[in-house]
């Protein structure tokens, strides 16, 4: 069964493939510059790995166009995002919520960011023990290798 | 390095293989989760696709029921109105069709080509319901108790094996928990 | 009775593989070195056995045999010759088999190319590569055999060759990106060649530089044709999306990045030799991660292949064996290994260090965020989570950062310890100068972003600091140009590729921050002002090609009343699959490319039309293939041609004349 899914997934990911324009008619710039990023940074539920202005698929197109009668109400992006995520969930957002699941998300960044400094200041922190050349066990090697060539 | 710090990238391999193979555990990841079940049927305001008559959430209640979403242009829908069709008629089960972001002519003619085993049908031909109910893709199909509650939702195709493994357990399950 | 002798060789290279573990390893035990050398003689067995396997499926294609599945799901009688050509490797089992005929090559380039290795080291690196091709070689056969009959039942036509992939851009992206992936493979061999000889000295480093110098510029090459492909190809104008497979080729290519600056700092000075090692078992375990990714389906994907969880375990399997083993091996050895910090904080080594950690952390991140899906619905049921592209810009960024900064400085810094005074001279008025041209570009693109003036002056600033460098070198010499042209070729190498960065960073903020991009409806005759251009659409016609039928606007595109050119982007429906697909038309100008699209016919007459102007966007790729080439040149420097004046010394020293050491 996740076999056939998988294959009929694929299936209308190409055929959704042709990507779509979006003509959109809005009251001013600002308005459309606000629906182009957040259809942008939306994910399609139905599609493989594509945001909503990427998809040409039914559900993509339904959720544009709710998008859009959104920002015309006057929701703010805020309220365009809480709407989609209760009903589709996390999943529909390309930027993840900062809730406990995603601390560890956020965090590693810095944690990983905060031991490479630690690591760099540690070794810094070493007294500089001189220009160290190869050691001459380590010369003969090199010679030897050299040589066999 | 000191020593046991050689050991650090076993650790992590080992537990990125475990986490990997957990992968293979998981549900396909393009079966999204329900975020509605639970809830009551979102509500709509739309017209009945033979009558024309406006419909509203209040009209679903009363008894369970599977609220199915089709279209013409889903491949996929074909597929499964045969077996919509044997549930219907052999265990008598109540189904509602979302005709979804379709041609209504078109729909209309393709129920009087296959038979129409459905209760009723809605057009939502904005797609506005199915934003709202979390769908992705046709078909889908959700329980639905008496009180107008999700509590299932099937993505894909309906079969007969589906219905008797899930479905039927779900509808059966509001009977007899059913306040 | 092709495909069967095609399906036999695959068998004959497998085999001829597993000898060339196993012989040269009892010669190694036995110290009998006549079975030592076997190894490089098998090499050219299994590469020829490869190849001729190779060319049976290629001419299965060509010949349209329907009754392999292969070619029966991924060709079709019209698909041009060319992609009948190129589909070999469009799908998951030839593109494996693609994989084992860049094995086998990179494994015959090793064998006949390290004259200057001892016989019992040349044997263990070949020994490493040879039980990676068997087990490449096992996946293919068991899990994943190209040459599968379909008989007796076969079509009468193939299924076609997924449209998108119809194109230049398969022709010569996998084998580019596979070059990469694969060449990874060299410096991992090399890797646990010293490790298990317990010879983690110096040269290792120094065998295995150019090695991985070129795979890490086969990668760099196939990394950026895939993001330019993807630009003119899928129709939306992106070049970079952070999806997981496009991760997947970025993470090996971080690592293989700071494996080529480590392996300098371990050749040259000594230091970071067990980091260095790790670095190479790294690089080639994001390299098979990448094949995991892509063809496991654990994870979805734009770019993945139809999946089968059967080979996707498979593969884990492997991976487990393979790197799970390699970091035994590490752990054991490295236990003993004592560290010395050699250089003083002004060296070089101290700058390549800050390189290293931040580009291994920039890897690790990525690994976080694109396995982080798996994790979350592991441990919250199932719930799923999308990690996309604000996350990775927002994470990725900051630690780019700092790097450029170090680039610009490091450029000037020397080995073990670095004048303070040579480091900083001018700096302050190189500052002045390049803030001033990063302004500079800010203003001619319109727009006095803190982004772009930022990272322009950052490019300029390591441009600058290049030419200082460059002009160091030569300063008080006399004919200083000629002196110039006389440089190194490593130095032009370190030059060109650093340049690279700095053209890639330009073009990325200036492609990132500076896109116009507006979906209008246009009917014929309607005219739409985009930037200072005026774009005129004329109407559609129907166009025919050799395997669709097109629909192909024509958009006449105006400058100050000028006519620029005439645009036709199409969108075509492909016969065999009924597949729709937008073909862009994109007018190049170095001041930005003009992208048109054409969306879905709307009433009467009138299109969706997609017009996107994007400002120095080309600059990307023209840095990443500066970056590629730098990794070929650094090739062609005198020190890897050292090896053949040695040769010429030990054969005039056979023949008993005398040579002063080189």
């Amino acid at each position: 069964m996740r076999g056939t899914f998988v294959v009929i997934g694929l299936l209308m990911s190409i055929l959704a493939q042709a990507t779509p324009v979006n003509p959109v008619e809005m009251p001013n710039d600002t308005l459309k510059a606000r629906y182009y990023d957040l259809i942008a940074e939306l994910r399609c539920p139905q599609c493989l790995n594509t945001n909503l202005a990427g998809s040409d698929a039914m559900i993509a197109q339904n959720l544009r166009e709710t998008v859009r009668r959104l920002l015309l109400e006057g929701k703010t992006d805020a309220e365009i995002r809480t709407f989609l995520f209760e009903r589709y969930g996390d999943f529909i957002l390309y930027d993840p919520r900062w809730t406990p699941q995603t601390w560890l998300l956020w965090g590693t960044p810095f944690l990983f960011a905060v031991l490479g400094l630690w690591i760099w200041f540690r070794i810094n922190q070493r007294a500089y023990q001189g220009p160290k050349a190869l050691d001459p066990e380590e010369q003969d090697k090199l010679k030897q290798l050299l040589d066999k060539g | 390095m000191s020593k046991p710090s050689v050991l650090i990238p076993i650790v992590v391999f080992a537990a990125l293989v475990a986490l990997l193979g957990f992968g293979f555990r998981l549900s396909d990841p393009r079966l999204l989760p329900s975020e509605n079940l639970g809830e009551p049927i979102p509500a709509f305001q739309l017209p009945n696709l033979l009558t024309g008559r406006l419909m509203t959430e209040a009209d679903l209640t009363g008894e369970p029921f599977l609220l199915n979403v089709w279209a013409t242009w889903c491949p996929s829908c074909v597929a499964e109105h045969d077996a919509l069709t044997a549930i219907h008629t052999q265990y008598g089960v109540k189904i509602i069709g979302v005709n979804y972001n379709d041609d209504v002519d078109a729909a209309r003619r393709w129920l009087e080509q296959l038979g129409d085993p459905y209760a009723f049908h809605v057009v939502d031909a904005e797609g506005t319901l199915a934003v709202d109910l979390g769908v992705y893709g046709a078909p889908e199909t959700f329980v639905v108790n008496a009180e107008g509650t999700i509590l299932y939702r099937h993505v894909g195709v309906v079969t007969e094996g589906v219905y008797q493994d899930t479905l039927a357990t779900y509808l059966a399950q509001d009977s007899m928990g059913g306040s | 009775m092709i495909v069967e002798l095609g399906h036999f060789c695959l068998v004959i290279a497998c085999v001829l593989a597993g000898l060339q573990m196993v012989l040269p390893s009892v010669g190694l035990f036995r110290g009998n070195l006549l079975l030592i050398n076997t190894g490089r003689s098998l090499a050219s067995g299994v590469f020829l056995f490869t190849v001729l396997s190779f060319c049976a499926l290629t001419y299965a294609f060509l010949t349209n045999d329907f009754s392999v599945a292969y070619v029966a799901r991924n060709s079709n009688t019209l698909l041009p010759w060319q992609y009948q050509f190129s589909a070999v490797w469009g799908a998951h089992e030839g593109s494996f088999l693609l994989w084992t005929l860049v094995m086998s090559t990179w494994t015959l380039l090793v064998a006949n190319f390290s004259k200057p290795l001892s016989d019992e080291f040349r044997a263990r690196v070949l020994i490493v590569m040879a039980g990676l091709s068997v087990g490449f070689y096992l996946f293919l056969l068991l899990t994943s055999n190209p040459f599968e009959r379909t008989l007796p039942f076969y079509p009468s036509e193939g299924a076609d060759l997924n449209p998108l992939l119809q194109d230049f851009g398969l022709i010569v992206h996998p084998p580019l990106l596979y070059m990469g992936y694969v060449g990874l493979a060299v410096p991992f061999a090399f890797a646990i060649a010293s490790l298990w000889s317990n010879q983690l000295d110096v040269s290792w480093a120094r065998w295995s530089r150019p090695w991985t110098n070129a795979a890490w510029a086969f990668l760099t090459l196939g990394i950026t044709l895939g993001s330019w492909w993807a630009y003119y190809e899928l129709g939306w104008g992106g070049w970079w999306f952070w999806d997981a497979v496009e991760n997947a080729s970025f993470m090996p290519w971080l690592i293989a990045t700071a494996l080529i600056h480590s392996l300098a700092a371990t050749e040259k000075r000594g230091v970071f030799k067990s980091w260095t090692v790790l670095l190479a078992v790294f690089g080639f375990s994001f390299s098979l991660l990448g094949a995991f990714l892509v063809r496991s389906g654990i994870l979805t994907s734009v770019h993945a292949f139809a999946v089968d969880a059967e080979r996707g375990q498979a593969i884990l399997w492997f991976i487990t064996i393979v790197i799970g083993g390699s970091l035994t091996l590490y752990s054991l050895r490295a236990w003993n290994l004592k560290s010395v910090v050699g250089f003083d904080k002004s060296g070089r080594e101290n700058f390549i260090l800050a390189n290293n950690l931040l580009l291994t952390i920039s890897a690790a991140v990525i690994l976080v965020g694109t396995l982080y899906p798996l994790a979350y619905e592991a441990l919250n049921d199932g719930a799923k989570i999308s990690v996309g592209p604000p996350y990775f810009n927002a994470v990725f960024v900051p630690l780019m950062l700092p790097l450029l900064v170090l680039m610009a400085f490091s450029q000037r810094s020397q080995w073990a310890a670095t004048d303070l005074r040579v480091l900083v001279y001018g700096q302050g008025r190189l500052l002045a100068g390049s803030t001033v041209l990063g302004v500079g570009v800010a203003l001619l693109l319109g727009a006095l972003d803190l982004w772009i003036c930022g990272i322009a002056t950052l490019a300029f600033w390591l441009t600058l600091n290049l030419g200082m460098e460059l002009r160091r070198r030569v300063k008080g010499r006399q004919a200083p140009w000629r002196r110039l042209l006389k440089q190194p070729l490593a130095v032009w190498s370190m030059v060109i590729g650093h340049f690279g960065i700095a053209v890639v960073a330009l073009g990325i903020v200036s492609a990132v921050m500076m896109s116009e991009e507006t979906d209008l409806r246009m009917a014929p005759g309607d005219t739409a002002t985009v930037g200072d251009l005026e774009v005129k659409f004329l109407g559609t016609e129907a166009v025919q090609g050799p395997n669709y039928l097109s629909d192909q606007g024509r958009l006449e595109v105006y400058r100050a009343g000028q006519l620029l050119a005439v645009l036709q982007p199409e969108k075509r429906r492909y016969l065999a699959s009924q597949s729709i697909m937008t073909e862009a038309d994109i007018l190049v100008r170095f001041a930005g490319d003009i992208y048109v699209a054409l969306g879905e016919p709307l009433s009467e007459g009138a299109w969706a039309v997609r017009i996107h102007i994007k400002p120095l966007v080309r600059l990307i790729w023209i840095g990443g293939v500066l970056i590629g080439l730098s990794g070929f040149l650094s090739l062609l420097d005198r020190r890897y041609r050292v090896r053949s004046v040695l040769r010429e010394k030990k054969i005039s020293e056979r023949q008993g004349s005398e040579t002063a050491y080189v």
